[in-house]
């Protein structure tokens, strides 16, 4: 009786599960369906069967070009999550086994430069980009996405770092093990799965940021959301052809996420249960 | 070999040479059916003028706007052609964020360009954007919904037919509202509808010394007219409609009437799209018999901004974009009626263009009915139909229409959105140093 009741329980949280799990889903999911719609069909009120036409698509890919956008995010989300994964490292490593007595004020002071809008610094960043040369180049957006997702960065490998036995890095010491060769052979593979969850997650924000990567950016260096931003309009209705741009922008992350979302999950909960 | 390869040298050193020397400029537009267009045949311009490479960022209106604000502001120097509308060119001209543009070529026939709409670009005389398409607005309405409710609709309504046609055609069980408005908070959307309304109202924003009229009787009337009238027969939800939500709903087949702009007519009368593209009859925007009628006059204009390196290049694209030549290339790959309309007077003298463009005439009209520098029945010291051309508008036209839009969902009432509305704009013009 007992086994019945675990059973019915759990086709029922399944079922639950699938339900929130599609509504999550869902506007991703008609992006999709709109984009193989025509132009007519996609203003017609709600219709989940589309006439599967690839116009939207040729017409998007005619108008824009896909792939220099498609370049660009990927240079700028890859490299900025190297480039962040650079400092952070050691500055949890420093944070998590070494901490001083304002160790929490500065994770803090970190966290709450995310705090303040990001319209609010445009002016003074427009500035700084504009006298050294850096709008519209990839160097500069790099580095700016780098910034901006660094604080998440430096908590997040802290978090796992802390969750590492400090005695493990005592004993290689005793070993005789250098600080590098501490980080490189013992801490680092001991740290892997959260330094990949880091990486896939920082990637994504990096791939979906869409204030800074349009506004410091105009033909160059600009990103899939300037890519997709170009198709939205005020006067005139192209949801197809949105839909088209979007389903092309998001579809490498949506895949990349699908492969690795064990990590990305493992990642994410980890430390949590214990 | 050797000479081949010699040969191959020499012609790709040319060619980087020639790639090298080539100038490239940096346009910055919206996405709207003529602006892609336009991108479409840029090979015309690009034969023409092989050392020019043009680079074309499309951005969404609101987008667009900060983006070049920001830039141009900031002199960053980052586009040298720049879309943008009969708002910002007064404003920008003024603070010499422009340059003029004096040197279109003798072919290009400024007198051509429509008088309502150079005044609206001009500042002491001097154009300073060159205007890609113009528009105004006016009456869309169904032709058998307004022959089924016993009505004719006169070339030049009033709000009053308006009002009588909407309750008759209004079938709300057959999805059927008498009229379409926009409601959507903004001052671009809802606000730029209402100012125009309230010109045949009577009312205005300001009077001569700058001092905000929400709480005079007009704007009352305007208001109470606007809200009683979406009541009654306008769609569900309409406090969130802009253009493209009216404009699903009118090709839907769900609105009788739909005041809005001019430009709307070509995509209502596409068969691609529109579900009624044979059934819109087109009148002139509604009036109250005080001599201004309830439409708006905007151009989207190319501007050339003062911190550009290549002024000659962009001005040479400003000129080909908006020359009759490039009408006539338009009209000659996809048709007169696909022509960007609402600039050149030449344009509506041309029999084949009013046979293309049923709505041609109307347009003109609509354009010339409306003079940016007496909007209104009373004098006002500023410019402009549906906005007033100063730097706080963007704000206080948001704010305003956020109140305006919360008084039609039935959030507040009329005399409570009209009081805060007051408040807002003496509040923001005494920050301005408009008033003390």
């Amino acid at each position: 009786m007992a086994r019945a009741v675990t059973t019915q329980h759990k086709t029922i949280a399944t079922a639950a599960a699938w339900i929130v799990a599609l509504l999550i889903f869902f506007p991703i999911l008609y992006t999709i369906i709109t984009s193989f719609k025509s132009e007519q069909e996609a203003i017609q009120g709600f219709n989940l069967i589309p006439s599967g036409t690839f116009e939207s698509y040729s017409e998007v890919q005619q108008q824009s070009g896909y792939f220099k956008f498609f370049f660009n995010s990927v240079l700028l989300s890859v490299g900025s999550t190297i480039l962040a994964l650079i400092v952070a490292v050691p500055a949890a490593w420093s944070m998590a086994f070494s901490p001083s007595k304002r160790t929490k004020d500065i994770l803090m002071w970190m966290l709450s430069t995310k705090m303040m809008p990001a319209v609010a610094v445009l002016f003074p960043i427009y500035l700084i980009f504009r006298d050294s040369g850096l709008l519209d180049s990839r160097i500069g957006l790099t580095v700016m996405l780098m910034l901006i997702n660094l604080p998440i960065v430096v908590w997040m490998l802290y978090t796992y770092f802390r969750e590492i036995p400090g005695e493990i890095l005592e004993a290689a010491r005793m070993d005789g093990a250098s600080l590098w060769n501490e980080i490189i052979y013992v801490l680092t593979p001991m740290a892997v799965p959260g330094i990949a969850s880091t990486m896939l997650l920082n990637i994504i924000l990096a791939w979906n940021e869409a204030f800074w990567t349009i506004r410091l950016t105009t033909t160059n260096a600009a990103p899939l959301t300037a890519f997709i931003s170009s198709f939205s309009s005020p006067q005139g209705l192209f949801w197809a052809k949105l839909s088209a741009a979007s389903t092309l922008a998001i579809a490498p992350i949506l895949i990349m996420g699908w492969f690795s979302q064990k990590q990305l999950v493992r990642g994410l909960t980890f430390g949590a249960v214990k | 070999m050797k000479l081949r390869t010699l040969t191959l040298g020499l012609l790709s050193a040319s060619a980087l040479a020639f790639a090298a020397h080539a100038e490239s400029i940096t346009i910055a537009t919206v996405n709207n059916g003529d602006m892609v267009r336009m991108q479409k045949l840029t090979d015309d311009f690009t034969k023409a003028n092989p050392d020019i490479q043009l680079n074309w960022v499309t951005l969404e209106e609101n987008v667009l706007r900060e983006r070049v604000t920001t830039d141009i502001a900031t002199k960053g120097g980052q586009y040298d052609v720049m879309t943008i509308g009969t708002y910002e060119v007064p404003i920008w001209a003024k603070q010499s964020w422009l340059l003029p543009l004096d040197k279109l070529g003798d072919d290009y026939d400024v007198k051509d360009i429509i008088p309502a709409i150079a005044g609206g670009l001009s500042v002491d005389g001097k154009l300073y954007a060159a205007p890609f398409y113009g528009e105004s607005s006016f009456v869309m309405y169904r032709k058998d919904l307004m022959e089924k409710a016993g009505l004719k609709m006169p070339d030049a309504p009033t709000w009053e037919f308006i009002k009588q046609a909407a309750d008759k055609m209004t079938d709300r069980a057959n999805g059927v509202n008498g009229v379409c408005l926009r409601g959507k908070a903004g001052w671009g959307e809802n606000m730029a509808f209402l100012t125009a309304m309230s010109n045949s109202f009577g009312a205005r924003w300001f009077d001569e010394n700058w001092k905000p009229q929400f709480d005079q009787p007009e704007w009352k009337n305007t208001l109470q007219f606007y809200v009683d009238l979406m009541k009654a027969d306008g769609p569900e939800g309409a406090s969130s409609n802009g253009f493209n939500e009216n404009l699903a709903l009118f090709q839907q087949g769900k609105c009788g009437m739909w005041i809005d702009a001019t430009v709307a007519a070509s995509f209502v009368s596409d068969p691609k799209a529109s579900q009624v593209a044979d059934k819109v009859g087109y009148a002139l925007a509604p009036d109250n018999g005080l001599g201004k009628r309830g439409n708006w006059l905007w151009a989207w204009s190319l501007a050339i901004p003062a911190g550009t390196q290549k002024a000659d290049a962009a001005e040479k694209f400003v000129s080909w974009a908006t020359s009759k030549h490039y009408a006539e290339l338009v009209a000659s790959k996809e048709g007169w009626a696909n022509v960007p309309p609402g600039t050149r007077s030449s344009l509506y003298a041309n029999p084949e263009y009013q046979k293309a463009a049923p709505f041609a005439k109307m347009t003109l009209d609509s354009i010339n009915a409306a003079d940016p520098t007496h909007p209104t029945v009373k004098p006002v010291p500023y410019v402009g139909v549906q906005f007033v051309a100063i730097p706080e508008f963007q704000g206080l036209g948001t704010t305003v229409g956020q109140l305006f839009s919360a008084a039609l969902a039935g959030q507040s009432s009329v005399d409570d959105a009209l009081k805060q509305a007051q408040d807002a704009a003496t509040a923001a013009m005494t920050e301005g140093g408009y008033i003390k």
